[in-house]
Parts: C-alpha cells; structure tokens; sequence
C-alpha cells in the first residue's frame, strides 16, 4: 500500500492547458487507414469527415444537400455532370478541382492498390479495365492495361463528367460517402505518407504525426472556404482499446465526447449525463439470414413462423436495454422510403399463429444450428434469447450454436457453409432502399434467394428518372422480399453518444459527428 | 562466463523452434484475414488476389515461414495488413510494457516482501492474519476484477490516479496498472516469503547467530532473510511470463498502447508476422531474465555457483 500512499497526495489528473487553446477530444478506436479511397471503417470516417469535404452530404432528412459540389445533374441517370464551387482549397493550399475527384477515385477503383472502397467504383465506366480477371486456370490478374477510368472526364477546372454503365437514380446521394472524396496532386507522389498524413479539403488539418494507437490531432484549418468553418481551435481524437475505458474517461472528464457508449452503461450514463446523452437511430440492421440453398429451409411459411415466433422486444429490452428499435421494414427509419411494419403480420410476434403456421408448413426436423460471430458478446447473447423462443414457441428442442470466430464468418457465408439461421448485419454505406435491398437481397447473396422479379424491380427503380420516383419501385421489391422472407428482419441500432459540460453544440447525427458544430466552453 | 555462454547458445534452437511453432500455429487459425479486412461489404476479387500476394498467403506454410525469417533477419519484420511496417508498430508498444513491467515488478518485490517479513516475523498475529486473508483474496479474484474495480473505486471516484491512458506518463500513469498487474505475484512473492523465512528462523544457523549475540536486524537482514529469497527470485524470474499474460487485459482495461494489448489484436485479425515477431522477443527476454535469476542465485548462496 506503499504506492497508494506515495501519491495519494497529488492532485487530481490535470487536464491545464487544453482550455487556453479551445481543444476538445474524441474518443475513438484506432483507425485502419485515413486514405479516402482506401478505409470504410466508421472510426477512420469519423476522422476523415472532420479533414475532408465531400461533394454531398446528407441532412437529417435523408435528403443529399451539395457541399463542395454546386450541382450534380443527369438526363438520363447514366451520365452526371459535376459542378464544382470554385475557390476552394486543400490544407497545402493546393486547389480542389475536378481533377482532385477524378484523380482520386482512378486510385481507387486500381485493382493493384488494393484499396477497400474499390467496389463503390464498379458501375463507373472502364471499371473491369482496372481490374482485369484472372485468366482461366491462374491465380495472378495480369497488370492493367490503364490507370484511368474511361468514364471520368475532366472538362474543365470546375466540371466533372461521370459516364455509368447504366442508369442509376441513387447516384447523388452516394457521393456523400467519404470513399468519394477529393485528394491533392500532392498525395500521389507518397501514397504511404499521405495515408498517415492525410491533406484533405475540410474545416480541421491534421496536426502533426498520427500517433499509433494513442491519439490524432487536428487544427481549424484557416483557408477553408466552406459552409461549415471549425468553431474550435483544435480536436484531439484519443485512441482507446475499449468502449467501456473511454466512457470511464468521459466520467472521469478526460474525453469530451464518445460516440458509443456500451448498451450495458446506458442507464447509468443517461442519468449521469442527463441532457449530454444523445440517443440517435443509426442505419445499422441486424437480420436473421436463412440458408435458401439447403433444402429444409426452403419452405418460406417455415421462414415466416419462425420470424413470427421472435419477439424481438423481449430481447432489446432484455440484451440492448431496450435503445434499439424491433423492425418490421428490411430499411432503416431514417431511410426515405421506410415503412412502418412494411412486413405486416410476419413480423409481429404472436406465438398460436407461429406454431400453427410452423406446423401447416410441416415442422423442422433434426438439429437446427444458429450462427454467429464472436466479434461481440451480445450477439450470444440475443442469439440465445432466439433459441429458447424457438424451443418454447415452435418446439425446436435441437438448437445448437455454431460461434464461429469474426475472421472466419464472413467467409464461411461467403462460401454457403452455414446450414442454419444465422445473424445478418448491414451497416448503411448512403441512406437508400437501393443500399439495402441491392447488397443484402441482390444477386449473389448469402441466403442464395434468387428471385429475377425482385432483380427487375432494382434495375426499374435505379434508373428511374428520380430519386422521388425510384421510391415506390424499391418499396415493390422489398414487398417481396418480405414475402418471400429469405431473411427477416430484427431490429435497428441506435447509436449512444456522450458528452461532457465542456462543450457545446453537438449536433451528432447518423451521417456525422459535425465536429465542426462544436465550441469550447 | 562459460555457463553464461552455454546459456545463450541454447537460446538458438529454441528461438528457430518457438518462431516456427508460433508461425505454425497463427497459419492454422481458420478463417480468411483477407476477407475479414473489409467487414461486411464485398472485397472484388482482384483486390483479394493482390493482397494474398503481396502477404504470400497462397505460398506454402514452409516458404511462408522461410520468407518471414529471411527478412527478418535483415531486420524487416514485414507489414500488416493494414500496409503498416510491424518494426514501427511494436515501436513504442514495447516502451509502454515495459514501463508498466518493472512498475508491477517494483510493487511485488517492495511491497511482497515487506508484507511477507511482516507476516513472517509476527506469525499468528494480526499483521500475519491479514496477509494471508488478503493475499487469499487477490489470488482467488480475477485480474479483470481487480482492475475495474481498482479503475472505478481509485481512479474514477477517489481520483487518486488516472483513469486510463499514458498522458501523464511514468509512474503516474504505471502506478495504477501496475498494481492491478502486480497484485497477483505480489500475493504469492508475500507468502514465499514469509514460509521461507518462518523456516529459516527456525534453522541452525540462525540460532548460532543469534547466540553469538549479534543484532536481530542483523540475524534477519543477513542471515534469514538472504536465504529465504532465493525461491522468491525463482518465483520472480518465471513471473515475467506471468506478468506479460496479465498485460493483456491490463493494457486493455486500462488503455495503454503495448504489447499486450497488441498481441490480442494481432491474434484476432490474424497478423502472423506481428505474432511472431512479439513472440520471439518475449523469447529472448525470457531467456536472458531467467539468465540472470541463475546467475543471482550464485550471489545469493555462493554454493550454487561453485557446486
């Protein structure tokens, strides 16, 4: 007890100097990569939001608003012309231009860069020259021919033309992806020291090194000549290992703002914090998928009792403290588009109607395995909470768990491996039905539905001549998808955030932390 | 200097071997780290292709290993899969581990044996009743416990230390973590101590000490108490392996960037070659600390070293 004693004496942990200089700090997770083109994990888009501007952004609404772009227009939703706002700058005071897009998203859709936004570049013309396949029988792609996408045109310093390979209505509103947005001619002289050194177009530069796994700082950047000037000085982004450290942090007033404050803290933080917690229904969908392709689950009155067995308000109240929201929609609410209970009575629990539908449907016999990933502890948890409803409510008495470790789940959907129910999780890229209902219910999907109304119905709705009128025809497919229920949907996630009496103006939204809102007390 | 030698020699095959075993090992994980990277959203095959090459996971698991050591004995320990140098990586990782080390270190042998000579010398009293339920205690509780609640109760609500982080840097930041980490040899570092000197006090030679009339202090100081650390300095030597187990979940309580912390991640995304390299730096640490408990307990009973 020797130490404790030794300092017991000393103040509590200084926090002097950041008031002089207007800083406040962010708890994140150490990010992957701060290259635009070339990370989609949230944390480094928390980052690059901060660094960068897009050319559209998304209000609360769901609807695109331009940003660094004054207009993004098309006749026939294949070929858009982008105009720029003239004037704006990089943090090396470098222009932004046209070219700094078309510069960045060639890098990008470069089958040997390897960067993970490649795919967002896949409807773009001269896509499959970047990427050429494989020949018959070898592992090794040859070399690409060309480092330019033949369907980007630079007319001049301010237009950007960008020609798709078909029509597709959404186009707008996927620009506000960070994957999107612009990098300096500077950039690709050392593509490694500008992913650790990042020159964006935005309110905050990066001030000084990213240092690894503790902290990223950026500083109002004074030439910026946007809509949305830093009202701080200076952000520090401290990296933790564990949400349960940085909301320990925020209590102890060492971090200023988190964005997930674990579900199990919810409670206590809410009263904690009271007006400085902030609850906002984020994108995030969990499902329950079903192997379409193995013959015992091919039954879709089977797939609907069991969806009808669940009742998904038990388990969000019981597992996620009642904050996410049971779904009865395939889409998020804060998608335009999004139904109340599109799904009507296959979502809603009601156990005589599961069981009598179950057994109209002929029973499942043998053992039923649920899959899972170990990524999270909570997904055990609600994955049983799954099994005893099951059990109790259709008579289901061989479940059994197949965890299965987060490195190897995705591949094992990938491959069909799984021959049960198992947890379905899509993290919305842009606030479209197209997002959802092409990713997850589209050809080549994990459940193996293939169903070519449905595919019809997308393609109808991508080039309808706008995003108002695509609406009904993405609601026509995702009718029959709930339907046909090759997967069922569970409930939508809600993001935590927290923040300490130091600050103000949060403005945290499902699109971005606006960071920028924000001023020091 | 011969047996000091002959030590260092056998550390060859046991590095070749463990960093082989370990590669082995890492390689067998199931599961694609590749396809992992991406998440839920698709990686195009081309994209998956460039990767596997430039990480040679389409090699065998021979050349795999071959091409790892070849550089690494150039000393480039190769990238993630991130693009990251691991040499840069482990950087500052190792200044962070060590630090909170020899701060857990510093506590179990300070306070250890302090507690164990109290208890020792004082059998059946109070003090000694104490150190044993205490230590029970410490034992009996996981490390995971101890160090919330040690965050919680010390750092959060007394604030008496930091709650996380490295910000106020060492020992100010070490001191909590450190003693969460060090609890646990701390507990077994007491009672070695205090058996061994309870037995020792009953020896011979301390009785003759004691009738030549020389000072208590003395008799305990020189006499008893020398002796009694040589299982102490055993325990504290194999401890290290101990310590950098316990590190994982310190370091990630408590938030500070260092091995441990970066051995766990590294194990979940499958980073071979970061594994590896870690692994076969614990190695040699091992080997030299464990060195230097042999060659220590020449100086504690010089029998050792002449026998």
């Amino acid at each position: 007890m020797l130490a404790v004693s030794a300092c017991g004496g000393s103040p509590a942990p200084a926090t002097g100097g950041q008031q002089a200089t207007k800083e406040f700090s962010v708890g994140l997770t150490e990010p992957d990569h701060l290259t635009p083109g070339n990370t989609s994990s949230s944390y480094s888009v928390t980052v690059l939001q901060a660094l960068f501007d897009t050319l559209v952004v998304i209000d609360p609404k769901g609807q695109p608003q331009m940003r660094a772009a004054e207009s993004v227009t098309s006749d026939d939703q294949k070929v858009w012309t982008i105009k720029i706002k003239p004037g704006q700058k990089f943090h090396n005071g470098e222009p932004v231009t046209a070219a700094s897009f078309a510069d960045a998203w060639n890098a990008a859709a470069y089958g040997p860069n390897a960067w993970t936004n490649n795919y967002y570049f896949e409807n773009v013309e001269g896509y499959d020259k970047l990427n050429p396949e494989a020949p018959e029988g070898s592992d090794t792609a040859p070399k690409p021919e060309t480092d330019k996408l033949s369907g980007l045109k630079v007319i001049d310093d301010t237009t950007l033309k960008v020609a798709l390979t078909a029509p597709f209505s959404q186009f707008p509103i996927t620009l506000a992806y960070t994957g999107f947005a612009p990098m300096p001619k500077a950039a690709f002289t050392d593509l490694a020291a500008y992913d650790v050194k990042p020159i964006g177009n935005g309110p905050f530069a990066l001030d000084g090194e990213w240092v690894r796994n503790r902290q990223i700082k950026v500083k109002k950047f004074d030439g910026y000549a946007g809509p949305r000037p830093a009202k701080s000085a200076s952000v520090n982004f401290k990296i933790y290992e564990s949400r349960d450290t940085a909301y320990v942090d925020l209590r102890a007033g060492k971090v200023d703002l988190i964005q997930t404050i674990p579900p199990a803290s919810a409670g206590e933080a809410k009263r904690l914090l009271a007006d400085r917690f902030v609850a906002t229904p984020s994108g995030t969908m969990d499902y329950l998928g079903f192997p379409v392709f193995d013959k015992r689950f091919q039954n879709a009155d089977l797939r609907k009792a069991i969806s009808m067995a669940i009742d998904r308000q038990a388990i969000v109240d019981a597992v996620f403290n009642g904050t996410f929201k049971p779904m009865g929609s395939l889409v998020a609410p804060l998608v335009p588009g999004y139904r109340e209970n599109a799904c009507g009575e296959a979502c809603v629990f009601d156990k005589a109607k599961a069981k009598a539908l179950f057994d109209k449907a002929g029973g499942f016999s043998g053992t039923m395995n649920l899959y899972f990933s170990n990524a999270d502890p909570s997904y055990e948890q609600w994955m049983t909470a799954v099994a005893n409803q099951l059990k109790d409510n259709l008579g289901i008495t061989d479940i059994q768990f197949r965890k299965i470790p987060a490195a190897d789940y995705l591949s094992t959907l990938r491959a069909h491996k799984q021959d049960g129910p198992y947890r379905n999780n899509w993290v919305m890229d842009y606030p479209s039905p197209q997002n959802y209902l092409q990713s997850m219910w589209g050809e080549g999907n994990r459940m193996g539905w293939e169903n070519k109304e449905f595919n019809d119905l997308l393609t109808q709705a991508n080039s309808a001549a706008s995003m108002d009128a695509s609406i009904p025809l993405y609601q026509k497919a995702e009718d029959l998808a709930l339907s046909e229920m090759p997967m069922v949907p569970l409930w939508n996630w809600q993001d935590q955030a927290g923040y300490s009496s130091k600050i103000s103006g949060v403005q945290i939204d499902a699109y971005s932390p606006n960071l920028d809102t924000i001023t020091v007390k | 200097m011969r047996y000091a030698l002959h030590r260092l020699l056998q550390a060859v095959p046991v590095f070749f071997a463990t960093t082989f075993l370990i590669y082995a090992m890492v390689f067998a994980l199931p599961g694609d780290p590749i396809l992992a990277l991406a998440g839920d959203k698709p990686l195009p095959d081309e994209v998956l292709h460039t990767l596997r090459e430039r990480y040679h996971l389409n090699d065998p698991l021979i050349v795999q290993y071959g091409l790892y050591m070849l550089h690494a004995v150039q000393g480039d320990l190769g990238q993630t899969f991130t693009g990251q140098p691991v040499s840069e990586l482990l950087q500052g990782r190792w200044a962070v581990t060590a630090q909170l080390a020899v701060t857990a270190w510093i506590f179990e042998l300070v306070v250890g044996i302090g507690l164990g000579v109290i208890a020792g010398l004082r059998r059946g009293g109070i003090a000694d009743t104490a150190v044993l339920a205490g230590t029970t205690f410490v034992i009996a509780v996981p490390v995971f416990v101890v160090g919330y609640t040690a965050q919680i109760m010390l750092g959060l609500n007394l604030s008496l230390f930091p709650t996380a982080g490295v910000d106020e840097g060492w020992p100010v930041s070490y001191l909590l973590p450190g003693m969460v980490l060090g609890s646990f040899g701390l507990a077994y570092v007491a009672r070695l101590t205090r058996t061994s000197l309870i037995e020792n006090m009953r020896a011979d030679y301390v009785r003759t000490a004691r009738a030549k009339g020389l000072r208590r202090r003395r008799v305990i100081g020189r006499h008893a108490l020398r002796n009694s650390l040589i299982p102490v300095v055993t325990f504290l030597g194999v401890d290290f392996g101990n310590l950098m187990a316990g590190a994982v979940v310190t370091e990630g309580i408590f938030n500070l960037p260092g091995i441990g912390q970066q051995v766990f991640q590294s194990i979940q995304l499958q980073e071979g070659p970061v594994v590896v390299g870690i692994v076969t730096m614990l190695v040699m640490i091992f080997i030299v600390v464990n060195l230097l408990v042999d060659l220590l307990y020449g100086v504690l009973d010089p029998r050792i070293s002449r026998g």
